[in-house]
């Protein structure tokens, strides 16, 4: 082997594995947070507050990655994090999806009236600065889970719709989808056998890239307080929380950093990886 | 004195399978001429075409072999220092004139961008160079055609777009790939005359892939012709039309038709032909081992 | 009159022309055909040729209703089908295939060949229609599980003959299809194409720029030029006694495979 293709190819095979790994951790974690989680996420002990990771001096047993200011178990926290953070991560980055992907395509395949009313309300959409959209929206929709997925795909599906629409657009310009209807297929058969397989990786990279984004949102939110109630354990909370006391207890902060931090670039790379696994085209 | 375009030895083959596409190639294109490449459809002619250019499919890994571009070992300098000596130095005119564009650009900007990213050019420049080369290869209304997009285009025009935008740089050598398939016999004539001016007056040295043995004879000094990867046959154009030396090129060359005789036209190779030189294949292959290649 | 299969009278065919498009208001209308008629006989091969950019695509894509013509008459069958609505065609669609100038971009890129061939025929990859359709253009049947991008250029145009005649269709139009293959391939798919003809009546309509394949395979030449038809005429008469300079032209320019010759 002269040229070494071999090797970008390995590397493409370790970023698939790699992501997919942490990601299924990340899954894991939050399905058996109670059967897993060394200790209650909840549990206050003023006894235990901010007990340092368990490789430094003045650890506690049990309690991995320290304890935050109000005695709670860092690690445990995390993990039930993960919950949310799953949550987010599925609904809002598949409602998302399916949302935008949908008039996207429609948008792009029949043109028309159809084009210019989507196109017309994305325009207008993306006027509005996403994160002032974001608090006005939890305003009015109120604090909680729902809120918070509910307003992502309020605010991010113009994204999905944008692109697919794009590309759907080039794609009705090649000659196979002329051939299709040469062919005497329907228009919705053209568009569901024909297109969307071309326009699909796309939709793949912006779903996985979506997930990280919600993900990131919900910390957002929850950092500034207007996601789900402070005894939840969130990602974002937790950071929020940290920050406080980052001179006294810095691993509060830094460990859900890291985790939302892997998760978010895991989602990403795992997007790409897929694509160069399954698409037949870049196989 | 060796070519500006030296392949020496080059084999590929397919990833997956450790099926051979190309049968140690060797080719040799001196600056300032043309060599065309012939054989039959699946040959590998495109992808040798594709292998000096660095831009063959992930599946298609290089084995053993040489290609040598003004003296420097393509497969032997860095990825990134060899795109920058390819994009300098050389230029593709490939095979399928409606995907090499993209389709959501006006054609102005897809013929400038090269001049501008690659070689630095000014924006201005490089415009004012476009529309001198859509003139030349006989666009009409060339500044409305800048502002055209691909599927707006006739095959023909499209084909013509990828021709004026190889040139555009001025590249040291070209790799043309089927480049007048889709052109009338009148606008190729034209085509095929300013080819060779362009290719005369800077000295550019021209790989011209071609099915259409016409054509070979009026633009080609040299010429190589392809079967099942293996270069069967390394000669002159005029001493392939006076005496092809290989049961396959003799057969290509009879099969040739001529419009002026409609009779004696267009004929499959003979299958006892295709057998020999399938045997003369395998009896190349079993004899073949790698050098260095993890084959076994 | 009696057995002509397409009717083509007075067809014209016009698009926008958004570079002259003013800031407001529609833009000017450019005319791409002006006005074309003819007739093509069933089961025989008419040839058309002309320059680059003479219209032969659009009036081809025209017959096939993938353009919508602004004027003139369209009669498949006796049937009227100038501005027959999608659905209707679609009744229509199994009998009229056109085969892609470009075949890269009209074989779908993330679909085997052998989806490709069967999906029109509502079977799939596996049936042995796939296999056979492969093996008379020349290709293994293996190649039904290849992408097209794992193809050579040759190999796609014949791929996208196979769907075609894997339809079994009463008309095909080929839009310069054999010119990316070799002569011997080239023989190979008109000798199948002439077979098709003679033997199922197939019609052909025939775009290309290789006078010495028309000559050998069509009975009948239109020379298109810049949307008009300039020539209408038997091969034999064409070849013999081009009528327009512009054929005369066409003529001289083909390069004659003998480098002693000078052109
Ligand atoms: N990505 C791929 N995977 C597997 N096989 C491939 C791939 N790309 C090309 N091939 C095979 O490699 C061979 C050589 O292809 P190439 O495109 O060089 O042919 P060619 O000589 O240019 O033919 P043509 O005149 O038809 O364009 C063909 O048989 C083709 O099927
Ligand atoms: N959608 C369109 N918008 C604008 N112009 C178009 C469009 N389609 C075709 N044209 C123009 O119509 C003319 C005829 O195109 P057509 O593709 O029919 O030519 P052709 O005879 O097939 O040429 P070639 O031999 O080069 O393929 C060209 O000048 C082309 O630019
Ligand atoms: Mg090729
Ligand atoms: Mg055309």
């Amino acid at each position: 082997m002269l040229d070494g293709r071999g090797l970008i190819r390995r590397r493409a095979g370790a970023r698939l594995w790699l992501s997919g790994l942490w990601l299924a951790l990340f899954v894991l974690a939050a399905v058996l947070a109670p059967l897993i989680s060394p200790q209650d996420p909840l549990a206050q002990d003023l006894m235990l507050e901010r007990l340092p990771p368990a490789w430094m001096a003045g650890s506690e047993p049990g309690y991995w990655l320290g304890t935050d200011s109000l005695g709670r178990d860092v690690l445990t926290r995390i993990i039930y994090g993960a919950q949310v953070a799953l949550a987010v991560a599925l609904v809002a980055g598949l409602a998302t999806c399916l949302i935008g992907s949908a008039l996207g395509l429609v948008a792009g395949f029949y043109r028309g009236w159809a084009d210019r009313i989507i196109s017309r309300i994305v325009d207008i959409w993306m006027a509005f600065p996403p994160v002032l959209f974001a608090i006005l929206l939890i305003a009015v929709l109120g604090t909680g889970l729902s809120s918070v997925i509910l307003a992502i795909v309020i605010i991010d599906w113009t994204r999905f719709c944008r692109v697919v629409r794009a590309e759907t657009l080039n794609q009705s310009k090649m000659d196979y989808v002329h051939s299709a209807k040469v062919a005497g297929f329907t228009r919705l058969r053209t568009l569901l056998s024909e297109i969307l397989p071309n326009v699909l990786p796309t939709i793949v990279a912006l779903l996985t890239l979506e997930m990280g984004i919600a993900i990131i949102v919900e910390a957002i939110l929850s950092f500034v307080n207007l996601s789900i109630s402070t005894d939840q354990s969130t990602w974002g909370g937790m950071i929020a929380e940290g920050r406080t006391s980052i001179h006294q207890a810095w691993w509060v902060l830094v460990f859900p950093l890291i985790a939302l931090f892997f998760t978010v670039l895991s989602f990403a790379q795992f997007g790409e990886g897929l694509r160069e696994r399954f698409d037949p085209v870049l196989r | 004195m060796s070519g500006f375009l030296e392949i020496r030895g080059l084999s590929a083959r397919l990833a997956g399978t450790g099926q051979r596409l190309l049968r140690s190639v060797d080719i040799s294109l001196p600056a300032g001429s043309v060599r065309g490449l012939v054989g039959e459809s699946g040959a590998g002619k495109s992808m040798i075409g594709k292998a000096v250019l660095g831009v063959l499919p992930k599946a298609v890994e290089i084995v053993e072999g040489e290609i040598l571009l003004d003296e420097q070992d393509l497969l032997k300098v860095p990825p990134a220092e060899r795109r920058r000596l390819i994009g300098a130095k050389a230029a593709l005119i490939p095979q399928d004139p409606l995907t090499a564009l993209n389709p959501s650009r006006r054609i102005g900007p897809q013929i400038t961008d090269r001049l501008v990213d690659i070689l630095g050019w000014e924006k201005a420049r490089a415009a004012s160079r476009a529309l001198e080369v859509l003139v030349e290869v006989s666009i009409p209304e060339p500044e409305r055609v800048m502002r055209l997009y691909p599927h707006e285009l006739s095959g023909g025009m499209r084909q013509r777009i990828l021709i004026a935008s190889a040139f555009a740089a001025e590249p040291k050598l070209i790799v043309a790939d089927e480049p007048t398939t889709a052109l009338d016999v009148t606008v190729q004539k034209q085509i095929l005359k300013l080819i060779s001016q362009l290719q005369a007056r800077h000295g550019t040295a021209l790989l011209f892939v071609t099915h259409d043995l016409g054509v070979v004879s009026k633009v080609c000094d040299t010429l190589s012709v392809l079967y099942a990867g293996k270069v069967v046959e390394d000669t002159t154009v005029q001493r392939f039309f006076a005496a092809p030396q290989h049961p396959y090129s003799q057969a290509l060359l009879a099969a040739t038709p001529r419009h002026t005789d409609p009779a004696a036209s267009l004929q499959p190779v003979p299958q006892a032909v295709i057998d020999a030189a399938m045997a003369e294949v395998a009896a190349d292959d079993a004899a073949w081992r790698p050098q260095g290649g993890a084959h076994g | 009159m009696a057995d002509t299969i397409f009717q083509v009278s007075d067809l014209r065919v016009d698009v926008p022309d958004m570079t002259r498009k003013p800031l407001f208001g529609a833009a000017p209308r450019l005319e791409i055909l002006k006005g074309v008629s003819f007739d093509i006989a069933r089961g025989t091969v008419l040839g058309i040729v002309g320059g680059s950019g003479s219209g032969k695509t659009t009036l081809g894509r025209t017959l096939v209703r993938l353009v919508e013509p602004s004027a003139g008459r369209l009669l498949f069958d006796g049937q009227d089908i100038t501005h027959l609505s999608d659905a209707d065609m679609r009744a229509l669609r199994p009998r009229i295939q056109m085969i892609f100038q470009d075949p890269m971009s009209s074989l779908n890129p993330r679909l085997t060949v052998g989806r490709t061939i069967a999906a029109p025929l509502g079977a799939g990859a596996g049936d042995p229609r796939v296999k056979a359709a492969l093996e008379q253009v020349g290709l293994p049947a293996a190649f039904a599980r290849r992408y097209p991008h794992e193809l050579s250029g040759g190999q796609r145009q014949r791929v996208g003959i196979a769907r075609a005649i894997a339809m079994r269709p009463d008309f095909i139009l080929a839009d310069e299809i054999v010119s990316g293959l070799d002569v011997s391939s080239q023989a190979q798919v008109l000798m199948l194409l002439e077979q098709l003809v003679v033997e199922l009546g197939l019609t052909l309509v025939f775009i290309s720029h290789d006078l010495s394949v028309i000559r050998r395979l069509c009975s009948r030449v239109i020379v298109l030029r810049s949307g008009e038809i300039v020539e209408d005429a038997a091969t034999a008469d064409l070849f013999e006694r081009p009528q327009h300079a512009y054929t005369r032209e066409l003529l001289d320019a083909i390069p004659i495979p003998d480098p002693s010759v000078r052109w």
